[in-house]
């Protein structure tokens, strides 16, 4: 079994909610990067999210355009993000999945890049920008190296879009608490993710993480709490994008760890 | 494309498909490009540019040179036909709030003039850069009541104000419509664009026929449409209704800017490769891995990595040709078309004047060609004066 399914299927047995922290790639370093990913599964994440570092991030809020940008400019590359999930993959116990933009994807070739992915030690891919009607051969491509893939679904995605969407998918579904772009702003979930929620599962068995303004322990347990969301995971990314930017290079990984475990406070 | 948007790009298609099987849609909109952009913008013919075609070729004669004068719609460039379009289209769908990406400009104060008229609220993102170098029109656009948004990130030209008016438009695509202001974007904005230029071209076919039979001649068609592409729209406006006339060469002008090399030019079609950007798969500039590359040209609404999918899929047949003219003709012809016509172009449209007065050279005097006066030069003074000034123009120091 591919690792995000068989983290997601051992955390439903035992009634366990799973959190994603996001990273974006090489930033603020690529070192930071390193010492990152296993301070994070340390902390209580199960599953980390590297983004991709891409010019034109139009589904990114300041925090995580910022990052990127500043990424680019040092000379980040998918390579080098690839690298390093490779140099520590194999001391890691968490699943990593990469976040890419599909300029990225076609740009580099289908199947080479979904091949580096896997040969790099990810466990599968979110495709935060590939429409419904252009996903099948990325997930196709993506399946045949071992690797999950995941689409959204937006609060503006009507159900039956949603269920072909999530036909689409392996691994989990990543849901959008809120339409608009990542970022802090906007105020945290609500309880009416529940509704979302429920009529999801009614749509599909796969797992479901949701991201897109959650930044506390608060939020996570209004996303995943039986009481309350009752999804799968959360997702985090510019709450966590910011501590490692203020913390800078050299103190990211530290300010990451500390930021990580206050928010699997919020699991249940 | 992000899924957040596709149902507002659903509703959308939707609502074009209807405004466009609705008689009293096309009555409004012919209604207002008629007595309020001033439709139909007259074909001109530059007899004195074709006489200096014919001198630099070294020959008697060159092909005959007409203008399609859409530096005389309203504002001053074709971007008005789709901003009143997709403006009645903001008020089919009950939106009240409009947003919009602007290079040089014109879009975006095509964009607040139809808003203003209709009674929209209008905002508008632009580049820092672009601020800069088309003040007159951040002027204009808020004398208009739109309130322009300067956007620092990335390269602060027209790429980043459109990765803005997306990042907006997802948070607000209940209540508000994105007026693209190019045939690029995601579908259905190509087509809704192309179509709502098209005006252009059916004016044009229709003003040449007239002036043949006028001659005495039964000739309905011109030789050779030209025009400049940014994104494509005053392009794409003027060969949409040729494109089944075979025996009209169709012409594409690109931002040569500084040369070939990535970096320094705006010419996808001439230099760049298939990429995704903005919701559409065409030719862009990017680099090996997909990272959309820095572009280049001294004028404003060029200056934009992509290019229109239709252009691309036009390329890819072989149906028209796409050149690159560089900063330096760009700016000769700017002055070319003011002191031999009296008729001060666009920065954009310079670059497809550049191209007609070489091409005409080569045709004979029998030939015509039609080029697609996209826009007049008033928002580029400034601009063009420092560059003509730092390359030593006379006249200009
Ligand atoms: C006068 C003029 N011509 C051409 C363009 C380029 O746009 P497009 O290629 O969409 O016609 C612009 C864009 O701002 C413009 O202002």
């Amino acid at each position: 079994m591919n690792r995000i399914e068989s983290i997601f299927s051992s955390g439903r047995e035992s009634g366990r909610k799973l959190l994603m922290p996001f990273v974006c790639g090489g930033s603020p370093s690529l070192d930071d990067m390193r010492e990152t990913l296993p301070a994070l599964a340390e902390a209580g994440a199960s599953i980390i999210e590297v983004g991709i570092p891409f010019s034109d991030p139009i589904a990114d809020g300041p925090v995580i355009a910022e990052a990127m940008h500043h990424a680019l400019e040092s000379g980040v590359t998918p390579r080098s993000v690839m690298d390093v999930v490779a140099s520590v993959r194999s001391s890691l116990s968490a699943g990593v999945v990469a976040m890419t933009s599909v300029s990225i994807v076609e740009r580099m070739g289908r199947d080479r890049f979904v091949g580096m992915l896997a040969d790099s030690g990810f466990d599968g891919v979110i495709f935060p920008d590939a429409p419904l009607e252009e996903a099948g051969p990325l997930a196709h491509a993506a399946a045949g190296r071992g690797l999950t893939t995941s689409l959204l679904v937006a609060p503006t995605t009507p159900v039956e879009r949603a269920k072909q969407i999530c036909d689409e998918c392996t691994g989990f579904v990543y849901v959008l608490a809120r339409a608009g772009i990542t970022g802090e702003s906007g105020g945290g979930p609500t309880r009416a993710i529940r509704e979302r929620i429920e009529a999801l599962r009614s749509v599909t068995h796969l797992p479901l993480a949701v991201g897109f303004g959650i930044g506390s322990p608060e939020h996570v347990r209004t996303v995943v709490s039986p009481e309350a969301g009752d999804a799968d995971a959360a997702i985090v990314g510019t709450a966590l994008v910011r501590r490692m930017n203020d913390a800078g290079p050299g103190n990211a990984a530290n300010a990451a760890a500390a930021f990580c475990s206050e928010l699997a406070s919020g699991l249940v | 494309m992000p899924e957040t948007l596709v149902a507002a790009l659903r509703e959308l298609e939707r609502a074009y498909d209807e405004a466009i099987a609705d008689d009293a849609f096309h009555a409004e909109l012919d209604h207002l490009l008629k007595t309020f952009v001033g439709r139909a913008t007259p074909l001109f013919e530059a007899k004195r540019l074709s006489g200096l075609a014919a001198e630099r070729a070294g020959k008697d004669g060159a092909a005959r040179i007409w203008l399609k004068r859409e530096d005389l719609a309203h504002t001053g460039a074709h971007k008005i036909n789709n901003t009143i379009g997709q403006a009645l289209l903001t008020r089919r769908m009950g939106k009240r709030r409009v947003i919009a990406e602007t290079g040089a400009g014109q879009h975006g104060v095509a964009t607040a003039t139809a808003c203003a008229h209709l009674g929209l609220d209008c905002t508008v993102y632009m580049g820092a850069e672009d601020v800069r170098r088309q003040h007159l029109n951040v002027v204009r656009m808020k004398m208009m009541g739109a309130k322009v948004c300067p956007v620092d990130s990335g390269s602060r030209t027209l790429k980043d104000a459109t990765n803005e008016a997306m990042r907006d438009w997802m948070s607000s695509v209940d209540t508000t419509h994105y007026i693209l202001g190019s045939v690029v974007g995601p579908h259905p904005f190509p087509r809704i664009v192309r179509d709502l230029q098209a005006c252009i071209g059916r004016e044009a076919k229709e003003q040449f026929a007239e002036a043949m039979a006028g001659e005495g001649s039964k000739k309905l068609l011109p030789d050779c449409v030209i025009a400049c592409v940014g994104g494509g729209s005053n392009a794409a406006g003027l060969f949409y209704p040729f494109i089944d006339d075979a025996s009209v060469r169709i012409v594409g002008v690109e931002a040569g800017g500084r040369g070939p090399g990535l970096g320094s030019h705006a010419a996808p079609l001439s230099h760049g490769s298939p990429g995704v950007l903005h919701g559409s798969l065409s030719y862009v500039l990017q680099d090996e891995d997909g990272q959309t590359a820095s572009v280049h040209s001294c004028s404003a609404g060029l200056d934009y990595p992509g290019v229109g999918p239709e252009h691309s899929y036009w390329k890819d047949v072989g149906r028209v040709e796409y050149i690159a003219v560089d900063d330096d003709q760009a700016l000769d012809s700017m002055l070319l078309l003011s002191r031999m016509e009296g008729v001060l172009p666009a920065l954009e449209t310079a670059h497809a004047v550049a191209a007609a007065v070489r091409i005409a050279g080569e045709m004979g005097a029998d030939r015509h060609i039609v080029i697609n006066c996209s826009g007049r030069g008033d928002k580029d003074v400034d601009e063009a004066a420092r560059l003509l000034r730092e390359r030593g123009e006379p006249g200009f120091e």
